[in-house]
């Protein structure tokens, strides 16, 4: 029985549970709603409730965890032996799932029975042939071993499927019959359905903090792998980056963080002079009709996703930052480099700076500016003099939160920066940062418990802890600054 | 007050200190102006980047052929049975192809000499007699007749034809000669070449790497389309149930305050890390398919949900204490007047920020590198829920794997994906005003 089905069978189960809750309501009172607690809607609801949402949640919770379970007990069926040279258990694995699939698809078009199967064994019958029959290619010849694993693998799977579904159905009607059952006129059907719904609504916050537990989770369990088959040492002071497929990798961060702090400085001189200025000027000079065209124009390059900035790096930037300054001037001839990058970011992040320095320059009460008029100040001065140094706090924590985007941005890096790790104070040349390697290390084919892949977990754990730093100082510093005004 | 003597000058003429103050004064305007002028001219260049790069995307040049189908070859049953029309593999297509374009060549008057059938071949793209055989197994009533066919042509003619590719660089390219190019050129004069609206960009799946002229974005607009879906369906209501419960009901204390700054914390992670998570939670961990919709739906939730509730929390807390305060005086329970009075009348806000949210979500590009979504897939996924679980591609990833590829003609159909995605975003964003002016209240 598919998942899909299941579901359906929970929410019509709930339906009916609301309809009938609500006549059971009605009728222990003989149609007299005067006394009964509460709305009769709600003596329904509350047997919806406890019948869809335990089920629900049981069929949620067994669909997360049964694969792992039912992978975990084959994973230790297949023995060394079964995992050929230039292999691994996870493709043996895939293996696996791909010739129970195929198994299936024999029993509904290949005319085969159970008993067939039972009978079937790989190293009298030509199982690769059959399978190729019905669709499904296997790359090798399969091991006998390797075929029991895949036999064991669907019927196990099959037999989780049939305890899913009774689970879920069980959870369903104990529910109902429970929710049901103590129906009576005095029942306060509403305080109940109430709080179920108040545990829903506080359940549905805690995802929030579950998601970064998961992060946090994710990053540090496969670092520490990372760090058993990599000394840490290395990764942090080592000066040099040189992943290889067969082993004895250098994988030091320093090259790495290097290229990213380059394009985050240039990117945030780029981006906060021009964010700044063109807050101040749209804040304290510019006529309405400017402003009405110039702001949203603005926070449009907001809305860009940043593929688009990236593919603008890729075609337009860097062949003309090359044609133009890079070559003639002798410093580097490849299109990809930290200034175009840089640049490309800064665009990117002008918006970021200017809005925020927006909220932050109209804190400012008004009172501090007309205290510098009178004194006979001309509006930069007041800007320069006045209203600046009173916002600098928040100014400041803007600047912070735009360097964890930069810190932070993927995809103009990857198409703008180039993928040579190098410690180089041209601007001109390639370099490459932190965000590039996590992509390049985890969408290439290397096995998964290898260093060099396991390196993208221990890089994304340092981002994470060097962008959440800036972000809570940020944060911090801006709460200050707004509560000074308040 | 002193030196007032010294400023015995005329009131009308301004001395040499407020000169200087009123120039700095003006300067600094004259900044303001450049930085603001700056950022607009930033967004006009992109833009029009993309679009002098990408519409050429929209336009194909096509090889109008009438290819006669032989019922004998095709269908050598005769029974006109499509699994046995199925053994013809798009060889035989392409010798059909090929012998009705010498047949038309040779009907125009168009002298080939000196070019073998490997040459004129080369002027079609190598995906035409699959899309041809596609066509007659789709509706197999059509052997025995000649079709009208219009078949791409080669990369490198459509490219020719755009002014991407010249004689002098036919001249270095392995894969077209300039002889080609002059041919096709007297074809296009005969009406034998066309350039047409290229709906196969839009709907068509992606080719592969040496068939730029074939590459579509239908499996990765139908792929961001149930990722969408996905985020619609669980990031709206799980949002909307966090932001009740933060604004209407928490107590402040602790645990509450760790939720909320958890929730701007959030906000604010690299989208890259929310990637690392996907791929160790949801694939490593509890087993779900590589590059499959589900896991990029899931991922995108989990980013989107921290704007949602930012947005949604911004909307409660605009509906005026009055509201709240009339639905508790006429006896409703809290739950009541939220449910009946508040949320409806923040709904329009909700709303808004929840397109914001999407539209932010579809444009997202590197936590779905990670899970898997750049590999290539050319199959159309099923229909939801199954299709939720099979490999597709996504539409920003469908442009950073066409910037992978060497042929410059990619470079095209990247700019060309990005437009389609600037569209939507547009719809979307259009939708989120719209929905801002027509129903917002002040209060």
């Amino acid at each position: 029985m598919s998942v899909g089905i299941l579901f359906l069978i929970v929410v019509a189960v709930a339906i009916v549970g609301f309809l009938l809750g609500r006549q059971r309501a009605m009728a222990s009172v003989q149609g007299d709603m005067r006394k009964l607690h509460s709305l009769p809607g709600y003596y329904g609801q509350s047997v919806f409730l406890f019948t869809a949402v335990p089920a629900l949640l049981v069929l949620a919770v067994w669909l997360f965890v049964q694969p792992a379970v039912v992978e975990g007990r084959i994973f230790s069926m297949i023995d060394a032996a079964d995992v050929s040279d230039g292999s691994s258990r996870d493709l043996v694995m895939a293996d696996v799932r791909r010739i129970s699939g195929g198994l299936d698809a024999l029993m509904e078009n290949g005319g085969m029975t159970e008993a067939d199967l039972t009978a079937m064994r790989a190293d009298l019958t030509d199982v690769r042939g059959r399978l190729g029959s019905v669709g499904v290619a296997i790359g090798a010849n399969v091991s006998p071993n390797v075929f029991e694993a895949a036999k064991e693998y669907r019927h196990m799977s099959d037999r989780a499927n049939l305890l899913m579904v009774g689970a879920v159905l069980l959870a369903a009607l104990i529910g109902f019959g429970f929710a049901w059952m103590r129906i009576t006129p005095e029942l306060r059907a509403r305080n109940i359905s109430e709080q179920f719904v108040k545990a829903l609504l506080i359940g549905s916050s805690l995802i929030a903090v579950l998601t970064t537990f998961g992060i946090v989770f994710s990053l540090v369990f496969e670092t520490w792998h990372f760090f058993n088959l990599y000394p840490g040492k290395d990764f942090f002071f080592s000066a040099s980056w040189n992943p290889k497929f067969g082993g004895g990798s250098d994988l030091g961060i320093l090259p790495l963080l290097w290229g990213t702090l380059y394009v985050s400085f240039i990117a945030l001189v780029v981006a906060v002079p021009i964010g700044l200025m063109a807050a101040i000027y749209l804040a304290e000079y510019a006529s309405k009709s400017v402003r009405t065209f110039a702001k949203p124009a603005i926070e449009i390059l907001a809305g860009i996703p940043t593929i688009v900035y990236g593919l603008f790096a890729l075609i337009t930037v860097g062949p003309i930052l090359r044609d133009y300054f890079a070559s003639p001037l002798g410093l580097g001839s490849s299109s990809s480099s930290v200034m175009t990058a840089g640049l490309v970011m800064g665009i990117m992040l002008i918006p970021f700076v200017s809005s925020l320095s927006d909220d932050i320059i109209n804190a400012v009460p008004q009172s501090l500016r007309d205290g510098s008029f009178g004194l006979g100040a001309t509006q930069s001065e007041t800007v320069k003099q006045v209203i600046l140094p009173a916002a600098l706090p928040g100014i400041v924590g803007a600047i912070l939160l735009a360097a964890s985007r930069a810190i932070g941005e993927t995809m103009i890096v990857v198409l703008g920066a180039g993928a040579a790790a190098k410690m180089s104070l041209n601007p001109f040349e390639a370099m490459t940062t932190v965000t590039v390697k996590i992509v390049s290390q985890l969408t290439g084919d290397t096995e998964f418990a290898s260093p060099e892949t396991l390196v993208a977990f221990a890089l994304g754990l340092s981002l994470f802890v060097i962008t959440l730093g800036l972000n809570v100082v940020a944060l911090y510093i801006v709460r200050k600054y707004r509560e000074q005004y308040e | 007050m002193t030196d007032l003597s010294h400023n015995a000058a005329s009131l009308y003429a301004p001395d040499a200190r407020t000169r200087r103050r009123n120039a700095s004064e003006a300067r600094f305007r004259f900044y303001g102006m450049i930085a603001v002028g700056i950022g607009v001219l930033a967004l006009v260049v992109l833009l029009t980047s993309v679009l002098s790069n990408g519409l050429g995307a929209f336009r194909q040049t096509f090889v109008v052929l009438d290819v006669p189908l032989d019922a004998a070859k095709f269908d050598p049953s005769g029974t006109g049975d499509v699994e046995a029309m199925k053994k013809v593999t798009t060889v035989g297509y392409s010798t059909a192809i090929q012998k009705a374009l010498v047949d038309e060549l040779a009907a125009a008057g168009i002298d080939t000499e000196g070019m073998d059938a490997k040459d004129l071949k080369g002027l079609i793209s190598q995906e035409a007699p699959a899309t041809l055989r596609n066509q007659v197994l789709a509706d197999p009533s059509l052997v025995g007749t000649t079709v009208p066919f219009y078949a791409y042509a080669n990369g490198r003619v459509d490219g020719f034809f755009k002014g991407r590719v010249s004689m002098e660089s036919a001249r270095l390219d392995n894969n077209v000669s300039p002889e080609q190019l002059l041919l096709a050129q007297q074809m296009r004069d005969k009406g034998l070449l066309t350039v047409a609206f290229n709906w196969g960009f839009i709907f068509g799946p992606d080719a592969s790497e040496l068939r730029p002229e074939a590459a579509g974005l239908g499996v990765a607009i139908l792929g961001s389309a149930y990722m969408m879906l996905i985020v619609l369906a669980l990031a709206l209501p799980i949002g909307v149930a966090a932001s009740i419960y933060l604004e209407e009901f928490a107590p402040q204390n602790r645990w509450t305050d760790l939720i909320e700054v958890n929730i701007s914390n959030l906000a604010a992670v690299p989208s890259i890390v929310f990637g690392i998570l996907g791929l160790a939670i949801f694939i490593n961990m509890s087993g779900l398919p590589q590059s499959a919709p589900i896991v990029g739906g899931l991922v995108l939730t989990l980013m989107t949900l921290p704007t949602i509730i930012i947005s949604t929390r911004a909307s409660l807390k605009a509906v005026p204490p009055s509201i709240r305060d009339a639905a508790l005086g006429v006896g409703a329970s809290k739950m009541q007047s939220i449910f009946h009075h508040v949320l409806p009348l923040a709904m329009p806000g909700i709303l808004t920020g929840t397109i914001i949210g999407l539209a932010q979500a579809l444009g997202e590009t590197a936590p779905l590198l990670l899970i898997g979504m750049v590999a290539f897939v050319r199959e159309f996924p099923d229909a939801p829920p199954a299709g939720f679980f099979e490999p597709a591609s996504a539409l920003p990833v469908q442009v950073y794997n066409f910037t992978q590829r060497a042929d410059p003609a990619f470079v095209e159909r990247a700019s060309g994906a990005i437009i389609v995605l600037l569209v939507f975003l547009v719809i979307m964003n259009a939708i989120a005003i719209f929905l801002r002016r027509r129903f917002e209240r002040r209060w």
